[in-house]
């Protein structure tokens, strides 16, 4: 068991056959994990190493038993790439894609919302890894192994980070949940799925600047989780106002200053760190009491 | 991206919002020619992408053209908090009844969107929802339903618009949900919407914020995008399809994925506390598959900005193999020799992740003198600011 990903997971790829597709694709597989199966518009019948492709969702599923859909097609293709995910009711569907338009994912996440049936990562995001289990995405496999932390984070090379300065302590499942302004999955969401996974026994959470959703973590944090979380916000020297990269970064006025974030994480009981390493000691305390 | 008034009011037009009839012109003479056409008194209105300009005397009335002409004069090269005014609108003036407020914006926090009104309008919103929140109406606009006309109604009911404009106001509260979707925007905004003493209801301002992700299909945004306000540095970065923003301080930096970055620049400048301040210079994103030719381009960006004494490649090998990375740099040193660039700032890299030792081989066997590595991110932060800062400190 693991959340949301595990060693019974069946991956279907959107966009298997595009070159980002193929590459991961093989990535996953040699991590592990079930490729069964991809999905391109009118290239139903042909194969990828041996794994076949499908002209549509509903077809993979019905004869891969699929379960859960990453998607890697260009962003013009995204939203219906995922509306056809939660037609075809696939429970997880893991949206790799940069770019996506804004309304475009306000729209399928209100379409998975609706329907109720399926769970969406990302967009712009690396996807999830439940190391040894399974791999959905394109965290990279080889960083760290399995043990008993769980990680969410908006950016992906501060996930890879992360688990390089924790490699010999090893994770339950790590969560890159995105930085654009709307997402599938929140830290709410993450902290939540570890604070009941009986394989998870701490929890770090990397956020960074722009919106509230650090802050909104702090609280439920407060309310809600049990195990021990350690923060780490990216961007306390960001100017107001400037984009950093990902569309969610900018900070507006006095609100999502990384400085705010950390304070309410601190208020929660959170032990924050300056530094990614910083917060890999603090993890380390935890964990090996020393 | 932030569009100017009337580029906000040109959109509503498009869509059918009312707004007050103008033109935008970058000379009094243009000024005294709209003015002129429009014939009556109008309004002259500095084009900044901030707020208070009228507090900085960014907006003027006039009663013919040689006075708009005047006023035009008085405006242009106005510095308003440091934006330096060479656009105006010119519009015909609105004899004003009341002043209302009507929003529409992306709520990241429920993940759909949020619709404001209020019959406090012409004043700071903030303020409004600070001191009498009950006179800010808000309501979530369901990304798929949209702002229907039986929504707008209630918005209008529950803001206490005056019985004879609530019809009029729902319907630029719906057609500025077509602006929101049509135009790919994540804010629109009406402050002050006005009526006027002969009965209309008028966007007087506009504010619209675009979506970047959505330009592709949206070919007329192109020509909205602000050359002006950019520096240079990053209308170039812009060119070669690079992720920078230009900061203040003295330390390049370089690396692969927004968040990783950003903490980049932390770290740098908590290190750099200890050398009198030293602080980083820019924000540049390679992205996670950095080819040598990105490296190249990047370094090139940041080796030529003046401000720059030392540079910082700090990059996590996830996706992109260690040795790429290391290959980038050096075919980026003789790319850069070979257009006759004098490279004389230090360089100091942290390569980690997939591939490192590699990569961390083709460096040392590389042997440039500028070129220096360093193991872990808080030591290379530390290097690389000491060097910045020089021996005698900044």
């Amino acid at each position: 068991m693991s959340i949301w990903l595990d060693s019974k997971s069946r991956i279907l790829v959107q966009g298997m056959t595009g070159s980002e597709g193929t590459k991961h694709t093989r990535r996953m597989v040699a991590s592990g994990a079930e490729v069964v199966a991809g999905v391109t518009p009118g290239k139903g019948g042909a194969a990828v190493d041996g794994i076949p492709v499908f002209g549509d969702v509903a077809s993979a599923v019905e004869q891969t038993g699929a379960n859960v859909c990453v998607v890697f097609v260009p962003p013009r293709f995204a939203k219906a790439a995922v509306e056809e995910t939660v037609n075809a009711q696939v429970p997880l569907c893991v949206v790799i894609t940069e770019g996506v338009p804004v309304h475009d994912t306000a729209a399928f996440f209100q379409y998975a919302q609706n329907s109720g049936s399926t769970r969406i990562i990302g967009p712009n995001c690396p996807g999830i890894i439940s190391p040894g289990l399974s791999n959905a995405g394109i965290i990279p496999a080889d960083i760290t192994g399995r043990g008993r932390i769980g990680l969410v984070s908006k950016s992906g090379t501060l996930t890879y980070q992360m688990m390089y300065e924790l490699r010999d302590i090893g994770f339950s499942a790590c969560v890159g949940i995105g930085g654009d302004p709307i997402i599938g999955t929140t830290h709410i969401d993450c902290l939540d799925a570890f604070e009941a996974d009986p394989e998870t026994d701490a929890i770090v959470m990397i956020g960074e600047i722009g919106g509230d959703a650090e802050e909104r973590a702090a609280a439920h944090i407060a309310a809600h989780i049990t195990k021990p979380v350690v923060g780490y916000i990216a961007g306390f020297t960001a100017p107001e106002g400037k984009t950093m990269g990902h569309a969610g970064a900018i900070v507006s006025g006095s609100s999502g200053t990384a400085t705010a974030k950390a304070e309410a994480l601190e208020a929660a009981g959170v032990r924050v760190g300056k530094t990614p390493s910083e917060a890999a000691r603090l993890m380390r305390t935890i964990i090996t009491g020393s | 991206m932030d569009l100017y008034e009337y580029q906000a009011k040109h959109l509503f037009d498009v869509h059918n919002v009312a707004v007050t009839p103008g033109e935008v012109c970058t000379t009094a003479e243009q000024a005294h020619e709209i003015a002129r056409k429009i014939g009556g008194p109008v309004v002259v209105k500095a084009q900044v992408k901030t707020g208070g300009r009228g507090k900085a005397g960014g907006v003027k009335l006039a009663a013919d053209p040689d006075e708009a002409a005047e006023r035009a004069r008085d405006i242009l090269g106005l510095d308003i908090k440091g934006h330096v005014v060479s656009r105006l609108l010119v519009t015909q003036a609105t004899d004003i009844a009341e002043e209302y407020y009507v929003s529409i914006l992306l709520d990241r926090s429920n993940r759909s969107f949020l619709a404001m009104a209020s019959v406090e309008g012409g004043v700071e919103i903030e303020e409004v929802a600070a001191t009498r929140p009950e006179a800010l109406i808000r309501e979530r606009v369901d990304a798929i339903e949209g702002m229907t006309m039986e929504l707008a109604q209630r918005m209008v009911v529950a803001a206490k618009f005056p019985v004879a404009v609530q019809q009029a106001t729902a319907e630029i509260l719906v057609g500025l949900w077509r602006v929101m979707t049509a135009e790919d925007a994540t804010l629109v905004e009406v402050n002050p919407l006005v009526l006027t003493t002969d009965g209309q209801v008028l966007a007087l301002d506009g504010k619209v914020t675009l979506d970047g992700n959505a330009h592709y299909r949206h070919e007329h945004h192109a020509d909205l995008v602000d050359r002006e306000g950019i520096d240079p540095i990053e209308l170039r970065a812009g060119e070669l399809d690079l992720n920078y923003v230009k900061l203040d301080g003295e330390v390049g930096i370089i690396g692969n994925g927004a968040g990783l970055v950003m903490s980049t620049l932390d770290v740098v400048a908590y290190a750099g506390e200890e050398f009198g301040g030293v602080r980083p210079a820019n924000f540049l994103d390679i992205g996670g598959g950095a080819s040598a030719a990105v490296m190249s381009n990047g370094l090139d960006i940041v080796l030529n900005d003046p401000d720059v004494r030392a540079v910082f490649v700090n990059v996590f090998g996830g996706i992109t193999s260690c040795d790429a990375v290391a290959n980038g740099i050096v075919a980026a040193m003789g790319e850069l020799a070979e257009r006759g660039a004098q490279v004389s700032k230090p360089i100091v890299c942290r390569i980690d992740g997939n591939n490192a030792e590699e990569g961390r081989r083709i460096l040392t066997d590389f042997g440039h003198e500028l070129v220096e590595l360093v193991d872990t991110m808080d030591d290379a932060a530390r290097r690389v600011a000491q060097l910045a800062a020089g021996p005698e400190g900044k």
